[in-house]
């Protein structure tokens, strides 16, 4: 089915199969949960942040496939990244599943196989769990590197 | 179902084909699929007569109750208490002052905890639940029980998911004021015995709070037979209309109850300083009610009844045992609940034990079949199986074993998209 098959396509459920954070490291400088009251899925998220760069991200995440997958495609991305680089791609990924565009001259490597699930809307908050739970990890980390961590209704964060 | 009076008569096989025929949204597709509804736990169909009940009362009949001399009024006070008087008589309640309206079982539950409970409990006094119980039935318990320091103790479930009735004994005792059960677990399906449960509740003097959100539809219901004292249930999941809740109440109790919200219709008397309470049943239901509302709710019965009470359990039955012996092809599924087919009403909780059951349930949706995907308000429940969600497919009087076999299908095509064997 033309639907399903752009929702769930092999990239995803490769994530979903083997997720990308998956190793716990062994010193965290943040540790947040995230959850989703709606559906049950949660999960922890631990970052090493050192000088400005995620040198250890690990995720436990329990939920289904878009949100493992997501999860795992934000770990993949993310290690070894800045922190500036990775309040941008939070910002484009939350940017494009509400609608918009990838920005020009970036890469979204397998996340744009999420793309799939604007056409479920129900889904799109799977998909923004891990995200939004990074937004809190950030400013946790760092006050004034998110301005604002942005209240949603579908999800919920916290110090772990 | 177990916990009422039988009738006499066979039971009457529903002619599934002519009561779709009543279910204008029963024609539509769903992503190109017809739709096949087994999410009727969550909430049901309503038939034509229902829909038209309610048009015809706004077309015909509108006005508030209550009040007013004039025949519109006097008309829609009449079609209010009528639907009261007809619930009265559908459940074998003795008087329709017995009959409280409310906006859903949870509002009614809450009622007895405001009214009820928050006077007669006292610090130190206990409530038995079940580990089974929807959160409306688990937290206005756990609110009360936290501003009067009352404790919660929890009669626990088997392997099948039937109540560890073996156990009354041990979790009632002479601090116990209040026992608060499903009559049917709206995650396993299991029919409890109440009966049983409020003999022993009796017997400590407990009071005894049945949540019949899942008793009422699916099958026969006698409120003097079942000796308890509130029973609650909401008509939307039993083809009556979204927004109106039943509290059904002992008569001896409701001189002992505080009125629940305050303001019109509930009063006998009004100073500036003070006010006194009119007669039950109108105490509890402060405010316009929703009298449209009530006019679908006797329509609904008038439904039900013609289709019989006893042949709707019979349906169901019918359907659990091809539900059952279909799921128990797909070694995958984890089913919950009791194997019976007699033991449950008409639904069935599972999960595919490698594809996540929002997953399922998107993939389901795909093929026109409406499941309910998620902790179904019943997270204890879920930590209690070792499950974080579940997939549960409910039947109702309008589904048949066709669609079962859809739902088979379905489940099939879902492996396929993960790439699961079959």
């Amino acid at each position: 089915m033309q639907g399903l098959d752009d929702l769930y396509r092999e990239v995803i459920l490769d994530h979903y199969r083997t997720p990308h954070g998956a190793e716990e490291i062994d010193a965290p400088s943040v540790r947040v949960e995230g959850f989703n009251p709606l559906c049950g899925d949660e999960l922890v998220m631990t970052l090493d942040i050192d000088d400005g760069r995620i040198r250890g991200l690990h995720i436990k995440p329990s939920g289904c496939s878009i949100s493992v997958a997501s999860a795992s495609m934000l770990a993949q991305q993310l290690e070894g990244k800045t922190v500036q680089e990775a309040v941008q791609l939070k910002e484009s990924f939350k940017a494009v599943m509400r609608g918009g565009d990838w920005p020009s001259g970036t890469d979204p490597g397998d996340l744009e196989a999420l793309e799939g699930v604007k056409r479920f809307p129900v889904r799109i908050k799977c998909a923004l769990l891990a995200w939004m739970t990074l937004e809190q990890a950030l400013a946790q980390h760092d006050p004034e590197l998110v301005s604002q961590v942005e209240a949603d209704k579908d999800i919920e964060v916290r110090a772990y | 179902m177990s916990t009422s009076t039988a009738q006499a008569t066979e039971p009457q096989a529903i002619d599934v084909a002519r009561v779709r025929a009543d279910f204008p949204i029963l024609s539509r597709e769903v992503h190109g699929k017809p739709l096949v509804y087994l999410d009727n736990s969550a909430t049901t169909q309503r038939p034509e007569a229902v829909i038209e009940a309610i048009a015809s009362f706004y077309r015909t009949s509108n006005a508030n109750v209550h009040r007013g001399v004039h025949a519109l009024s006097e008309e829609a006070t009449d079609a209010y208490e009528g639907a009261r008087a007809r619930v009265a008589s559908f459940l074998n309640v003795e008087t329709p002052d017995s009959v409280i309206f409310t906006r859903n079982t949870t509002e009614s539950i809450n009622l007895v905890a405001h009214s009820w409970a928050r006077r007669h409990l006292r610090t130190g006094d206990e409530i038995m639940l079940s580990v089974t119980e929807h959160h409306s039935n688990l937290v206005p318990w756990q609110i009360l029980s936290q501003e009067i320091g009352c404790k919660l103790r929890f009669l626990d479930i088997d392997d099948e998911g039937h109540l560890r009735i073996d156990q009354l004994d041990e979790v009632l005792n002479e601090h116990t004021r209040l026992v608060a059960i499903s009559h049917v677990s709206n995650v396993l399906g299991t029919i409890n015995p109440i009966p049983t449960i409020a003999c022993a509740a009796r017997s400590v003097g407990a009071k005894v709070l049945v949540d019949g959100a899942q008793g009422v539809p699916h099958g026969p219901v006698d409120f003097s037979a079942l000796d308890c004292d509130f029973y609650a249930y909401s008509p939307h999941k039993a083809l009556g209309p979204l927004g109106i809740g039943v509290l059904l109440v002992d008569r001896d109790l409701m001189e002992e109850m505080d009125p629940f919200l305050g303001g019109g219709e509930m009063i006998r008397d009004v100073t500036l300083e003070r006010s006194t309470w009119a007669a039950a049943p109108h105490k509890f239901e402060a405010g316009t009610p929703s009298v449209a509302d009530a006019v679908g709710l006797d329509a609904s019965i008038d439904y039900l009844e013609t289709l019989g009470m006893q042949n709707i359990r019979h349906h169901e039955v019918s359907i659990n045992e091809y539900l059952l012996e279909r799921l128990q092809e797909l070694p995958w599924l984890t089913i919950f609940g009791p194997k019976d087919p007699n033991d449950r009403c008409g639904l069935v909780t599972f999960n595919d034990n490698q594809i996540h059951p929002h997953d399922l349930g998107t993939v389901l949706d795909q093929h026109g079949v409406a499941i309910r995907a998620g902790h179904h308000c019943a997270k204890p429940l879920m930590r209690r199986l070792g499950v974080m969600a579940s997939a549960r497919a409910s039947f109702y009087v309008y589904n048949d074993r066709s669609e079962v076999d859809v739902l088979i299908n379905a489940l099939l095509a879902a492996r396929e998209v993960f790439g699961l064997s079959t």
